[in-house]
């Protein structure tokens, strides 16, 4: 549901790096999405399809790369990859330490823009 | 034949509104008011510590509520039947509350003249934790029917939590909570967070509840 407000930020950074670059056309913006935030890709590329209609950004493919969550272990300092729906519990699968620090998954990062 | 170009953007999705939340903060600095942004799935008795907090604080902090409901007044009105000032925001099918539509609440209660603001958010453990309101600490209720499971399906909400209300637990002996497994879960995500166990219902550990937001309050008032 929060993914309208989101695809607006991103129609407006598209529009002000477009226009700043002297773009005529947006071919393709490329997403970088933490795998934790809800973002359902279907919705933001249906949305960005209704927000750019009229625009230079009126058929731009969206590319969303998923940024896998990697936490790292505050104790022997092991990163590793967490599949949320997998776990009962969140630990280091190296020292079972459970004090635990993000290191990717909560990105939210218009990465690229193709543009003629 | 146009020449396609590439050209690196690298800008957060979300800076528009982390922007206007670090103004918003700004400005309650200047007015040493302590905002706390209040957020947890529905029907875990958000409303329910809201009153119980203003009974305990009333008569020593001048408060202030926003209250957000995507159509309802239910809230507003309890709250304001026992003499708070209350905004009420309609968020109209949204399901958070952003920094943007705070400061616009705030704007109707008057900052200047208030000491502590609770937002009682979007009843939803997704959304809102995407959103920074632009509080100055951020908690969570979490209550006892819902499941110990909870921190593995939005790890999110709890990683960005300053406090965390265990509310229900007069009702601890009818579900099948596991309470050590749950902090272990929640601690795992944020090791710093604080965590009270409440009954809304019979009064248990508001007490202490209560004596959090005092010491945030006071803390942050005499930094301002």
């Amino acid at each position: 549901m929060h993914e309208l407000p989101i695809v607006k930020s991103i129609f407006d950074i598209c529009i002000k790096h477009a226009t700043a670059n002297n773009a005529n056309k947006i071919l393709s913006v490329t997403l970088k999405v933490g795998e934790i935030s809800d973002l359902q890709d279907q919705w933001i590329q249906r949305y960005f399809d209704f927000l750019s209609k009229g625009t230079i950004v009126e058929g731009a493919k969206l590319i969303i790369k998923r940024v896998p969550l990697v936490m790292r272990c505050k104790l022997c300092s092991e990163s590793f990859q967490v599949n949320i729906n997998e776990r009962k519990q969140v630990e280091c699968p190296r020292c079972k330490g459970t004090k635990l620090a993000y290191v990717s998954g909560r990105e939210y990062i218009v990465e690229n823009l193709e543009i003629v | 034949m146009e020449e396609i170009r590439l050209i690196e953007v690298k800008e957060n999705i979300l800076s528009d509104n982390n922007a206007k939340a670090n103004e918003l903060r700004d400005r309650l600095r200047s007015t040493g008011t302590f905002m706390l942004n209040l957020m947890s799935s529905p029907g875990s008795g958000k409303t329910s510590l809201i009153l119980r907090t203003i009974e305990a604080l009333k008569d020593e902090l001048r408060l202030g509520v926003i209250e957000a409901d995507i159509e309802s007044t239910v809230d507003s009105e309890k709250v304001a039947s026992r003499g708070i000032k209350v905004v009420q925001l309609k968020t109209g099918g949204f399901c958070h509350l952003d920094a943007t539509m705070v400061s616009e609440g705030l704007d109707v209660l008057g900052p200047q003249d208030l000491d502590l603001v609770i937002i009682e958010n979007v009843g939803n453990l997704v959304c809102p934790a995407e959103f920074d309101t632009g509080a100055i600490k951020n908690a969570m209720i979490l209550s006892i029917p819902e499941g110990d499971d909870k921190p593995l399906k939005y790890p999110l909400m709890f990683s960005v939590c300053d406090v965390l209300v265990v509310n229900k637990i007069d009702t601890m002996g009818v579900f099948d909570f596991d309470l050590r497994a749950f902090e272990k879960r929640v601690r795992a995500l944020n090791q710093n967070i604080d965590i009270f166990m409440t009954s809304c219902k019979t009064g248990e550990g508001i007490n202490s509840w209560v004596n959090w937001i005092r010491n945030e309050q006071k803390a942050f008032s005499t930094l301002a």
